[in-house]
């Protein structure tokens, strides 16, 4: 990490990262994943599948992510991926890829165009179904789903554990915060 | 008052008492009853006063058809008008008010409207509120809306929150009577995802109302049964209080979930009511059938009920309509109502079947029936007392979804009514009673087919359903729509609709089913015709000697039962209306007590008020010419930036913008045009060039998602062989305008390289860093016309940003600017924005028609090269002051000449953009004039028709400070 004398601020606007519990489940900003998106350059997705073999790096297919160390990724949109990792280790997210695949890929920092909320609890579809039309009940790990919560467009990450990450545009975190908080109060 | 008419049996759990009131009296009921069956337990049977006439109304129904009995629920914010009392669910405390009456229910003035009952025939208003024309909208329709009205909105914000929700399934089961059950019996033991949805608070259409068994249970005992066994299915969701109002495309389907209506106030954070989205592979249609009425002289009176309706409050509520009660039937299951409730002890005042040629032809008593006239079979006429009447003129399948993708019902003789016909929705199978299946074998069987047919479409088995006994007595249905006579014969209820109005219609030429319903209204009612449609449509097929079917058939829209206001809005009501995008300063902003302004979604900051400023102008001047003396600092985060990648990038860039960029180098920053593919300005921003192939685009704030999409359907659609790659990066910078002639010197003091002129000149862009190793983006562009730069970090730190750079600002007195300021000054320099970039005006114009290079070909080139859009005497942009500096100018005004009328036909162009310059000491604008970089010196008029102004100005270069821009190369 450089070292400056500049202080971040998490989407909500807060100094360090807030959680909320409500009944059963925890909505919890997560602020320590940076993010990079990758989009393959004209004619080079045999390059970038190699590159990113070699790296490391899993390529899910359309509707999944894959979690690795540390680098992991999900699927945004045909020949683009959202590229993962810790910030502690790759705050310069961009630096860190652009060797790996060189002129094969356009990369560009998202780290901070995103806000990112782990819910974590039982029965999350019944919370989610008052925000959004997943189909979480037939959802599993690994499925990163496009949707959109309260006008907003967002991606859910279903996590292993069962957790669901909720990605969406920083600047109206603090809307998307209000509708899930405000759906668990409705539902729990 | 004591529970007079309460009788033994019934599924109302009596070990409780609810208190409720009706028009301020107090009566007491039990859990499990509706208001109207509490009502009708108190021997209440005047409910409501009818649309038109104001005729004394009781119930006719037990269930969502109703027309008569509608009733103001609650009180203050929560007082919901329109609600049908024979689905309110009694709840302790429940205040209920009836409606569309004055003084009283039981005096209402407005009654004499029934006396006047000849002038209000069908199309009274047509013909009668002629004249004069104006008094229509002023005079006759307030005096009609308060005369004929429904319910009243008690015009507070409704203090409830409505929620949205999606569900999935394989298969939607709509009703929860025998075949909904049978539905959803078959189709949960075999696996598949299965919503049960009922509208009722208790699952079991009729099988809650019969004493009919089935399988050698009592109807309700196995609903109890089949219940547990499904609640005990982990694929099957069982929801009560849930009408599914809609059939949409796709296989959605619209239901409304009533949460707390059946409880005084919501529990904190609960909805009221949630709208579900229902997206179901299959539904099955078992909403089971409406029982309709006879028409006879004054058959509207409190105590004249559907004979379904009457064996429904004995046999579900515990509940007698009447001690002494007559049954008028066309059809065999009337015989039920007369059975059933000799069975429970009440009297059978007579049995009159219309069968046997006896029929009813009239009845007596003012607020409630006291008797019948009966005309037997030899033309003899008796008077029955009787203080309750039981109808039944056949019953109408409820198929009402399958006509929401305007598909056709067609008549069915065996049980003369309609049923479902061809071309309904996709994937929507009606059963039982809905289907015209009327008996409950006829139901659990078809319900366990229809479950079947959906499974094996969906490549599922289905499981086995062993067909319980039930009754299966044949319909056995004479047809009697209406017994004729002199009197009024009401067909449609709620709106006061009679079997006259139906004959005056035909008289008049209103004969097709269209014409007939607007004509007359019927149908139009809040029931949307579930009580009268058939019966008026069978009322017109006598009248043209044609059958039902030849005469028309009736479809219905979505919903299926009114939908409350708020369900539809859901949570985007008020504040949250919309998302809110804030800035990454807006913290800091609101420490400062920014006022703040909506752009689009955005909140930006308007203006910084200071101790002592008392009117925004003073802190908008004082943004101005401090930044203009020495430094400012605005956010300007929200302007679109879009990430431009690839080999090909220079050459989008070429085609997307007017003027060239190929040739923009590595570290340069250029304007551009951006046009419509018809010549005309689309947008119009900087783009950087990082790298050799990384380019950074900012558009306006209103169009960073416009010009986002257009570039991804140039890249997808018209040049799919380049190679770029676009993506929005205006989330993940935050980014401010530092302008002033002390801009540098307060940017050194934060950013850690060398950004002197010589090193960072005009229009220069760079990878920096800035506060020790924090990476940065910096450009030398100027909106304000000062030497200013735009510095951009990661958004995390853009709050830490505005704080350190209005830290180095403290001993240049630099200010934080807002919209307004930045306004004031773009104005000043003489820049286009979103006031002149309106979306008919071409570069030339703006008199940037030197930017559209005939060099290349770019989008809109060729059409902004149109005849017409090219004419030397067409608008230009100039700048306009007044000839009195003390005069204001406004926005909007048009140029007229000097001694020339304030018309159209003078009309030389208008202003676009006004300020007041405190700069210059006076108003400014910029303006599109016809000719006018001819006619700089011109003094004209500026004329505003509408805020009654008229400014003699002078047209001058838009240029108003530093036309040589000195300022900003400084």
């Amino acid at each position: 990490m450089p070292e400056h004398s500049l202080k971040p601020l998490t989407p909500l606007g807060h100094e360090s990262p807030e959680t909320v519990t409500l009944g059963p489940v925890t909505i919890a900003e997560v602020v320590d994943i940076a993010l990079a998106s990758l989009a393959v350059r004209a004619g080079r997705g045999g390059d970038v599948a190699t590159a990113a073999r070699k790296a490391g790096i899993a390529l899910p297919p359309p509707g999944h992510a894959a979690a690795g160390d540390p680098w992991s990724a999900f699927w945004m949109g045909p020949e683009m991926w959202m590229i993962t990792a810790p910030c502690s280790t790759h705050e310069d997210i961009v630096a860190a890829l652009k060797p790996i695949f060189g002129d094969a890929a356009s990369l560009t920092e998202q780290t901070d165009a995103w806000a990112r909320f782990r819910v974590t609890g039982r029965d999350l579809p019944r919370l989610f179904e008052r925000l959004c039309g997943a189909d979480l009940d037939r959802a599993s790990g690994g499925q990163a789903i496009r949707t959109t919560i309260e006008h907003l467009g967002a991606f859910l990450l279903v996590r292993e554990d069962g957790a669901i990450d909720v990605l969406s545009a920083r600047s109206s975190a603090a809307s998307l915060h209000h509708a899930i908080i405000a759906a668990a109060k409705s539902v729990f | 008052m004591s529970q007079s008419n309460r009788i033994p049996g019934g599924l109302i759990d009596r070990s409780g008492t609810l208190s409720f009131t009706f028009d301020g009296r107090s009566y007491q009921g039990h859990p499990g009853d509706t208001l109207a069956s509490g009502l009708l337990a108190n021997g209440v049977r005047l409910m409501g006063r009818s649309f038109k006439y104001h005729r004394p109304r009781g119930p006719i129904s037990a269930g969502s058809d109703e027309p008569n009995a509608l009733v103001e629920l609650r009180t203050g914010a929560r007082q919901e008008p329109n609600t049908r009392a024979t689905v309110a669910e009694l709840f302790d405390g429940l205040s209920a008010q009836s409606q569309n009456r004055w003084p009283s229910l039981a005096f209402d003035a407005l009654a004499i409207n029934d006396r006047l009952s000849p002038f209000f025939a069908a199309g009274f208003y047509y013909k009668t509120f002629m004249w004069p024309a104006a008094f229509w909208e002023k005079v006759y329709e307030p005096i009609i809306r308060r005369a004929a009205g429904l319910g009243s909105l008690s015009r507070l914000p409704d203090p409830d929150v409505y929620d949205k929700g999606f569900l999935h399934c394989d298969i939607l089961v709509i009703g929860a009577g025998p075949s909904g059950l049978a539905a959803a019996l078959t189709a949960g033991r075999s696996g598949a995802r299965v919503i049960l949805a009922d509208e009722d608070f208790r699952m079991g259409g009729r099988l809650t109302a019969e004493t009919q068994g089935v399988g050698g249970l009592s109807g309700a005992d196995w609903t109890a049964q089949a219940l547990a066994e499904l609640s005990g299915l982990p694929n099957v969701r069982l929801m009560t209080r849930t009408t599914v109002v809609g059939a949409f495309d796709h296989g959605i389907y619209g239901a409304v979930e009533r949460v707390s209506d059946h409880v005084p106030v919501p529990a904190e954070g609960k909805p009221r009511q949630i709208l579900w989205r229902i997206y179901a592979r299959r539904a099955i249609l078992a909403a089971g059938a409406t029982e309709r009425m006879i028409a006879f002289e004054d058959n509207d009176r409190p105590g004249i009920m559907l004979a379904g309706a009457v064996r429904a409050y004995a046999n579900r509520w515990g509940v007698a309509a009447g001690r002494r009660v007559a049954v008028f039937t066309n059809n065999d299951d009337g015989l039920r109502t007369a059975a059933d409730l000799r069975a429970k002890g009440l009297e059978i005042a007579a049995v009159i079947d219309s069968r046997k040629g006896e029929e009813v032809t009239g009845s007596a008593g003012r607020l409630g029936l006291r008797s019948i006239k009966v005309r037997d079979g030899s033309g003899r006429t008796r008077t029955v007392e009787c203080d309750a009447l039981a109808v039944s003129g056949g019953w109408n399948p409820n198929l009402h979804l399958t006509s929401h993708h305007r598909g056709r019902p067609v008549w069915d003789e065996a049980i003369a009514a309609f049923v479902p016909g061809p071309g309904g929705p996709a994937g929507l199978l009606p059963a039982g009673a809905a289907a015209g299946h009327l008996t409950t074998h006829g139901a659990l069987k078809t319900g366990a087919k229809a479950a079947a047919a959906a499974l094996a479409d969906l490549g599922h088995k289905a499981a086995a359903f062993d067909l319980p006994e039930a009754e299966d007595a044949p319909v056995s249905i004479t047809p009697k729509w209406h017994v004729p006579g002199k009197g009024r014969a009401w067909v449609d209820p709620q709106n006061d609709v009679t079997v006259k109005d139906v004959k005056l219609a035909h008289q008049e030429g209103f004969r097709s089913v269209e014409h007939l319903k607007r004509y007359t209204t019927l149908g139009m009612a809040t029931d949307q015709g579930k009580a009268g449609n058939v019966l008026g449509l069978a009322v017109m097929a006598e009248m043209t000697g044609q059958s039902i079917p030849e005469t028309g058939t009736t479809i219905y829209r979505p919903p299926y039962t009114p939908v409350a206001m708020g369900a539809l809005a859901g949570r985007s009501r008020e504040k949250d209306f919309k998302p809110t995008r804030l800035t990454p300063s807006h913290k800091w902003a609101a420490e400062q007590g920014a006022v703040f302004v909506e752009v689009g979604m955005w909140l930006r900051a308007q203006w910084f008020p200071k101790p002592g400023e008392t009117h925004w102008r003073q802190s908008v001047d004082r943004e101005v010419l401090a930044t203009r003396a020495s430094a400012g600092i605005c956010d300007v985060t929200t302007l679109g930036k879009i990430d431009i990648q690839g080999k090909d990038a220079g050459a989008f860039l070429n085609r997307v913008y007017a003027n060239t960029f190929a040739t923009l180098p590595v570290g340069k920053v250029r304007y551009g045009l951006m046009l419509r593919e018809d010549g005309i300005v689309m947008d119009d921003g900087t783009t950087a060039r990082l790298a050799e192939d990384e380019w950074v685009m900012t558009t306006t704030t209103a169009n960073a998602v416009p010009v986002f999409r257009h570039l991804e359907f140039c890249r997808q659609c018209l040049w799919p062989d380049m190679d770029v790659q676009l993506i929005s990066t205006t989330e993940a910078w935050a980014q401010f305008s530092v302008a002033g002639p002390n801009a540098r010197r307060l940017l050194e003091k934060v950013v850690d390289q060398d950004i002197s002129d010589a090193a960072f000149p005009y229009m220069a862009c760079a990878n920096i860093t800035v506060c020790g190793g924090l990476r940065a983006r910096l450009f030398r562009i100027s909106f304000s016309g000062e030497l200013a730069y735009e510095i951009a970090v990661p958004t995390r730190y853009g709050d830490a940003m505005i704080r350190a750079l209005m830290k180095a600002g403290e001993e240049f007195d630099a200010v934080a600017y807002g919209t307004e300021a930045l306004g004031v000054m773009r104005v000043e320099k003489g820049h286009v924005a979103g006031n002149e970039l309106n979306g008919q005006s071409t570069a030339l114009n703006m008199g940037l028609g030197k930017m559209v290079s005939k060099k290349k070909d770019a989008i809109g080139m060729v059409l902004s090269q149109r005849e017409g859009m090219v004419a030397k005497d067409g608008l230009r942009l100039v700048g306009v002051k007044p000839v009195d500096p003390s005069q204001p100018l406004t926005a909007g005004s048009h140029f007229i000449a000097m001694g020339k009328p304030a018309t159209a036909a003078h009309d030389d162009g208008w202003l676009t953009s006004v300020v007041y310059s405190p700069h210059l000491g006076h108003s400014i604008a910029l303006g599109y004039l016809k000719d006018g970089s001819a006619r700089m010196g011109e003094r004209l008029r500026t004329v505003n028709l509408l805020k009654k102004t008229e400014v003699e100005v002078e047209i001058v270069s838009p240029h108003f400070i530093d036309p040589e821009g000195e300022r900003l190369r400084a």
